[in-house]
This record gives C-alpha cells, sequence and structure tokens, in this order.
C-alpha cells in the first residue's frame, strides 16, 4: 500500500521544530557560581535575605542530598546529569525590591507580553473580547498572575485588590519575609524535605515561586496563576510553590511554563505543595510548554518535579488538571493525600508526547479517611518516536472505609513508532473500598481519518479534530479560556505528526 | 462538457485487480443508479473517487469538468464538491456532529477561498437544514455517529450532504441495514437535494432503494467494469433476472 507507506514516512521524518517560545531574552544576570555545595545553598539564602530558620532548613536538605541516589525506576532514558555543572541562581540584575512594574526590566516585559502574558493591569482589562471554541463571548475574567524568570519572581499583578479580599498571593521569597509563620507551619508539611532525591534538591536550593493563603471562608475573587519561564542557559529552575485554602476556602489556581530552544538540557525541579482544611476546595490547573528539544532529541527540559495536595480537613477537595506538551524528559505524579474524612481528589491530565519526547506522568490517590473519594482521568498521545508512560497509585489504608476510586486510562498512538505504557497499582487494605479501572489503547485509524478528510479537512485539521475528541473530558476541566489554549497547543503539538 | 468522465480506468489493491477499464460518464444534474453484484467493484470505485489511499491507479483518467482529480488529496476533492456518504460511516469518538459538520464546512471554505461561516449563521443553517430533514437537536450534540443506529448514521451522512452541498454526490450502499421506514425518510432527504446543479452516483445492491430515489439511468457493473447501461426500467429486469447473466460478458 504506497501511499500508506507514505504517511508512515513522513511521521519517521516528523518535525517537532514548531515551539513558538524558543527565544532568548537578553538581559544582564547575576549568577550563583557554578556548582553545588553548601556555599551555593548559603549564597541562595542570603540574596534572598532569609531568616536563620530558613537557611538551616536548606541546608538540612542539601545534606540529606548528597545521601540520595537518583531514581531510575520512570520508564524514561536520559543522559546523567552533572549537578555540579549547572547555575542554581540566576536573577536578571535590577534592584531585588520591586515596588512597582515601571522598575522590572522593559525587556523582561516585552518577554511576557511576547508570552501573551501582559504583566500591567491595564493592559489586562483593556477590552478584549474573549470568544470560546464556539464563538461565544466569554465574561470578562480577570487573572492575577505572578511572574517567575529564571530563579526570582518579577512581578505579580493584583496583589492590592486580592489583599482586601484577605488573601495573600505572592511570591515565595516575599512570604518567607512577611509571613514567616504560616510559611513555617506549612511548607514541607505535604512534601518533606527527605521525600525524593528531586524534591530534596529543591528544598535545598529553591530560589522563588508563588504562595498562596486564601482564609476561612474566603472565595478567591478572581484566578491566580503563574507563569514560569527560563530563559539563562545551563541554569537549573527549581521553584517552590505553595497553596493554603482555610476552611470552607476555595482557590483555582494556573500554572504555565516555556523555555527558550537550546541544544543542551536544562533541569527543571519544582515542588508544588497544596493543603486544603475542611470544605476547601483548590483547582490547580498546568498547561506545562517547555522546550521538547529538537526532532533528533537534541536539547529540551528535563521536568522532574513533585506536586502533591493534602486534603487535611474533611470534606476537602484538591483537583490537578493537566495539559502536558512540552520537556524532553517529563518525570511528574501530582497526588493527593486524601486524609479527611468525605474529601476528594481529581486527576485530570493530557500528555502529549512528540519527536523523541519521554513522559513518565501519573498520579497517587493515598486513601486516607472514611468515605474519601478519588477520580482519575488520563490521556495519553504519543506521536513521532516518542515513549509516553501512565504510572498511578490508588491505595486505601485499613481505616480508609467506604473509600472509592474511578480510573480511567486512554493512550492514542498516532504513526508506528510511538510507545504507550500504562502501570496501574492499586492496593486496598480495606475490604469495602472499591476501585474501578478502565484503561484502553488505540490508533488513530487512517478511516477515521480519510472521513474527516472525505469532509474536506486537512490531515493536520482532521487529526486534531480527532485527538479533541479523545481529551475532551479533560479538556472540559480546564477554566475555558486555558482550554481553548490548550486545545491550540494541542494541534501546534501535533503539527507534522501525520503525513 | 459532462461534470465527470471515468476513462479506461484499472485499480490494484494489494497487487490484486479490482477495476478493469471502467468508462462511465456522468452529466450535470443527473441522477446516475450503479448496480452489480458483490465484488464488482462498485464500493472501490466509490473509494477512488473520494481519492482514498491505498489504491493504485495503474491506467486511466478520472476527471471533473474536464480536469483531471488523480493528484488531488481526498480534501482538495471535497472542496471541488466531491462528497462520498459512506456505506459505514465511520465513529468520531468526543467529537459534536455541530463541531465536525463546522469544521468541515469552513476546511472546504477556506480551500476555495471563500469567507468562513460566522458562528450564529452557521448554527442557524444548520439548525433550518436539520430540521427539513427531520434530525433533532440532541443528535447535533452528539459525537459523531457514536452510539447512532444504522439509520441515524445514514441520515447523519445525507445531513453532511445537505451542510456541504456538494455537485457530485456519491451514495454508496445507502439502503444497506435500513428497515423500510428509515429507507423512506433517508430517500425523502436524498430527493430534496436533487437539483439540475447537483450529479449524483447511488450504488445499490437492490432496485429496492430506486423505487423511492428514482434514477436518470443505470449503469450494471461486473468484474470491475461497466457492461450494461439504460434507463430506470434496466433496474427491474435486474431485479427479476439477476446478475447472473453479466458474469461471462464482463469476462
Amino acid at each position: 500500500m504506497p501511499a500508506v507507506q507514505e504517511t508512515v514516512d513522513r511521521v519517521r521524518q516528523i518535525d517537532v521544530d514548531q515551539y513558538k517560545y524558543g527565544f532568548v531574552t537578553d538581559v544582564e544576570s547575576e549568577k550563583a557560581p557554578i556548582g553545588l555545595s553548601e556555599d551555593t545553598v548559603r549564597y541562595i539564602s542570603a540574596k534572598k535575605n532569609e531568616p536563620a530558620w530558613m537557611l538551616e532548613w536548606r541546608l538540612e536538605a542539601f545534606r540529606r542530598w548528597l545521601t540520595m541516589r537518583e531514581p531510575t525506576w520512570a520508564r524514561v532514558d536520559y543522559p546523567k546529569i552533572d549537578y555540579q555543572n549547572a547555575y542554581y541562581y540566576s536573577a536578571p540584575k535590577k534592584k531585588p525590591q520591586l515596588s512597582s512594574l515601571d522598575e522590572v526590566d522593559p525587556q523582561i516585559l516585552e518577554t511576557y507580553k511576547k508570552l501573551g502574558i501582559p504583566l500591567r493591569e491595564q493592559e489586562m482589562l483593556a477590552g478584549v473580547v474573549r470568544k470560546d471554541a464556539d464563538g461565544n463571548v466569554l465574561p470578562e475574567r480577570r487573572v492575577a498572575v505572578d511572574a517567575v524568570f529564571d530563579s526570582v519572581s518579577v512581578a505579580t499583578t493584583f496583589k492590592e485588590e486580592l489583599k482586601r479580599a484577605g488573601v495573600i498571593f505572592m511570591p515565595m521569597s516575599e512570604a518567607i519575609q512577611q509571613h514567616p509563620e504560616l510559611v513555617r507551619k506549612y511548607l514541607g508539611s505535604v512534601v518533606p524535605t527527605t521525600d525524593n532525591f528531586f524534591a530534596t534538591l529543591n528544598s535545598a536550593v529553591f530560589s522563588d515561586g508563588s504562595f498562596v493563603y486564601v482564609p476561612p471562608g474566603v472565595r478567591c475573587p478572581m484566578e491566580l496563576s503563574t507563569y514560569f519561564r527560563i530563559n539563562e542557559a545551563n541554569t537549573g529552575q527549581f521553584e517552590r510553590t505553595l497553596i493554603v485554602a482555610d476552611k470552607g476556602a476555595y482557590v483555582s489556581y494556573l500554572e504555565g511554563c516555556t523555555a527558550p530552544m537550546r541544544d543542551e538540557n536544562q533541569l527543571h525541579a519544582a515542588v508544588v505543595e497544596l493543603v486544603t482544611h475542611d470544605d476547601a476546595e483548590i483547582k490547580y490547573s498546568t498547561v506545562q510548554n517547555w522546550y521538547p528539544g529538537d526532532a533528533d532529541g537534541k536539547g529540551g527540559i528535563f521536568n522532574f518535579v513533585t506536586k502533591r495536595g493534602d486534603c487535611r480537613g474533611k470534606n476537602s477537595k484538591i483537583s490537578w488538571t493537566q495539559v502536558e506538551t512540552g520537556s524532553a524528559i517529563t518525570w511528574k505524579y501530582p497526588s493527593c493525600i486524601l486524609r479527611g474524612d468525605g474529601s476528594r481528589g481529581e486527576f485530570y491530565s493530557i500528555a502529549i508526547s512528540n519527536g523523541r519526547q519521554q513522559v513518565d506522568s501519573g498520579t497517587k490517590m493515598i486513601h486516607l479517611g472514611k468515605n474519601t473519594t478519588s477520580r482519575i482521568i488520563s490521556k495519553g498521545i504519543s506521536a513521532g518516536q516518542s515513549n509516553n508512560t501512565y504510572r498511578g497509585l490508588v491505595t486505601a489504608h485499613r481505616k480508609a472505609t467506604g473509600a472509592r476510586n474511578f480510573t480511567n486510562c486512554d493512550s492514542l498512538l498516532i504513526g508506528d513508532q510511538c510507545g504507550a505504557h500504562t502501570v496501574p497499582y492499586i492496593e486496598a487494605k480495606n475490604s469495602s473500598a472499591v476501585f474501578e479501572h478502565e484503561a484502553s489503547t488505540s490508533k488513530i485509524s487512517e478511516d477515521m481519518l480519510f472521513y474527516c478528510r472525505s469532509r474536506g479537512m486537512s490531515a493536520e485539521e482532521a487529526t486534531a479534530l480527532v485527538v479533541n475528541g479523545f481529551v475532551k473530558d479533560v479538556l472540559q476541566q480546564l477554566p475555558m479560556e486555558f482550554a481553548v489554549e490548550a486545545q491550540k497547543l494541542i494541534s501546534i503539538s501535533l503539527e507534522g505528526s501525520v503525513g | 462538457m459532462s461534470l465527470l468522465e471515468i476513462k479506461n480506468l484499472h485499480v490494484e489493491v494489494e497487487d490484486k485487480k479490482i477495476l478493469n477499464g471502467l468508462t462511465l460518464t456522468i452529466e450535470k444534474g443527473q441522477v446516475a443508479a450503479i448496480m452489480g453484484p458483490n465484488g464488482s467493484g462498485k464500493s472501490t470505485l466509490s473509494y477512488v473517487l473520494a481519492g482514498k489511499d491505498a489504491y493504485n491507479i495503474t491506467e486511466g483518467d478520472i476527471l471533473l469538468d474536464g480536469e483531471s482529480i488523480l493528484e488531488l488529496a481526498p480534501d482538495e476533492r471535497a472542496a471541488k464538491g466531491i462528497f462520498l456518504a459512506f456505506q459505514y460511516p465511520v465513529e468520531v469518538p468526543g467529537v459534536a456532529t455541530m463541531t465536525f459538520l463546522r469544521t468541515a464546512l469552513n476546511a472546504q471554505r477556506k480551500l476555495r477561498g471563500e469567507p468562513e461561516f460566522s458562528t450564529p449563521d452557521f448554527i442557524k443553517m444548520v439548525r433550518e437544514t436539520s430540521a427539513k430533514l427531520g434530525v433533532s437537536q440532541e443528535h447535533l450534540r452528539r459525537a459523531v455517529n457514536v452510539g447512532f443506529s444504522g439509520g441515524e448514521k445514514k441520515r447523519n451522512e445525507i445531513l453532511q450532504m445537505a451542510i456541504l452541498q456538494p455537485r457530485l454526490a456519491i451514495l454508496d450502499e445507502t439502503d444497506s441495514g435500513l428497515d423500510i421506514d428509515a429507507l423512506k425518510t433517508v430517500s425523502e432527504g436524498v430527493n430534496r437535494l436533487r437539483s439540475p446543479e447537483r450529479s449524483m452516483i447511488v450504488i445499490t445492491h437492490y432496485q429496492r432503494l430506486l423505487n423511492y430515489i428514482v434514477p436518470d439511468v443505470v449503469h450494471v457493473m461486473s468484474k470491475g467494469r461497466v457492461v450494461k447501461s439504460g434507463g430506470k426500467e434496466l433496474a427491474l429486469e435486474l431485479e427479476a433476472k439477476g446478475y447472473a447473466q453479466y458474469a461471462d460478458e464482463a469476462a
């Protein structure tokens, strides 16, 4: 079948150089000396003018890290990382205390503008009419943004308005200064400094990230978001995010990320901790679009991230939604500890791999409390020569009577050079637990593509339509505007994956 | 000029000859029935016209408005007005019928250099068209062909045809799997779309469908070529005598 062969050939010569955010911003930066030692940790802590307890916390983590070994159980293959040949701190050279946006380097403002993230509040309000996929006009919606550039936060918007509502939204480095009691209480309480190799490394050298505290009974008046940008060459980004929703509080948080195209690999090892008290809810959405490397697998971000939520209070809820399209290596398992009775965890994921990307991602739902429920919907899409693994753990503790989980893992293959793998672990130590697991693997069939193309769609349009149909359950979980963005991103990620 | 001219078409699939020097002309506005036994190449002809991969054309040509379409991709053919109503419509999970229709129509318009439909205009047009065909709003929200009954799938094909307004519609065994009521509804939909501007190729095994969609001409296919052509009465004759008589003529 010559024509089919042609399709296969084109998939083989796949061109993944579609990355739109690969530019470099030329700013002067201030870096820690190359390499990693106690001195590096002290340097970072001193740069941030941190209190002694924070430095101690970091040093303890660092000493612990020296005794740990890099995990090798994930289905990813990458050259050994030389931790001494990287920078652990890089900040654009400017005044450390930014009182207003006028003091932010215009180059950096321009960078965020180019990325579609305006940092001036008036620009955000400037009456742009937004429309959803069906062309309906969306209600005006504001999003407060914390912009993290390499190792530091360069701007946080709508701080004042949020403050009036009682919501604290600020860079982690500021929170350590201004709200030490909250930071000390919660930092490391979900992901302890001893948790795993990458989380421990992060605990030692994290430089910035976002801190959110929503007081009891407050529904956060707008979406909060952090936009991470790695700019400097040879620099790792280690951000730390902590979100606490006190009793009855609600917050929806979005995270976005991009990086320039570079030939060498860059390390991103973040830690995100979420805490919900009684009846509180956190909705955490990510669109991960780090540079995936070129068609031959050269360059790209190594993304080793620990994300965990603790449903500490009764009837609290944590929901993770992620759209993963970037990174050369993804190692990431946003999880929920369902401690409070009646608490609920959700995980909705779309993971797309193309070119030579490797994804090993999934979730852990740990049922500790009574009548806790969880739901996992994972959609993996592999194209090119990529590998995509779902790895998940659902476990019910002895005391977790009435625990329920529903898991659905679907994989879609485009072409015949890619792989999809599903590794679910299920453990029930309680006889009343009810766990359901559904899984499927399918291929975009020639018949389906031909059906769409015979109606006038190009190969790309047809693939995008089929893939969007495949991921619909998850897209519906994203905030509306984000869903539209994600949909576009999916088409871009798969460009060139069909003939 | 004839709308479609198929000249001495030879087609192979995996080294097996399916079409064997097929020659056929379809005039503008003409409804032509193609009948023939199983394995005579009817469905292959419909796929080759629509541009499906995996068919190797070794000889001959297909002209639309006097120009060869052999080098055109399926979407380019669709934009030129060729539409295939599938014998087995394909399921597209998660894609609402409404979204599918809009993506298809706008893709065609883009290829033709026409402006895309605005969403309100499009929705209005689809609502009117589907009401005429007795297709419910609920049907438009459901994923394309997923969980549809045989009749619903075929009606969905006719709805697509009504929205896309092709110049040449190929109906591949549209009657298969339909009960008599569904057959009537679908035929009414097709008849409503008959126009001097639109030609149709109605591929069927049985004469039954042609009671409802009355053709201008009937062609009989056997072993990959047209072996007899005539008026609508030819279909009745076939029904009475069967296809066996043509087996030798094609050899």
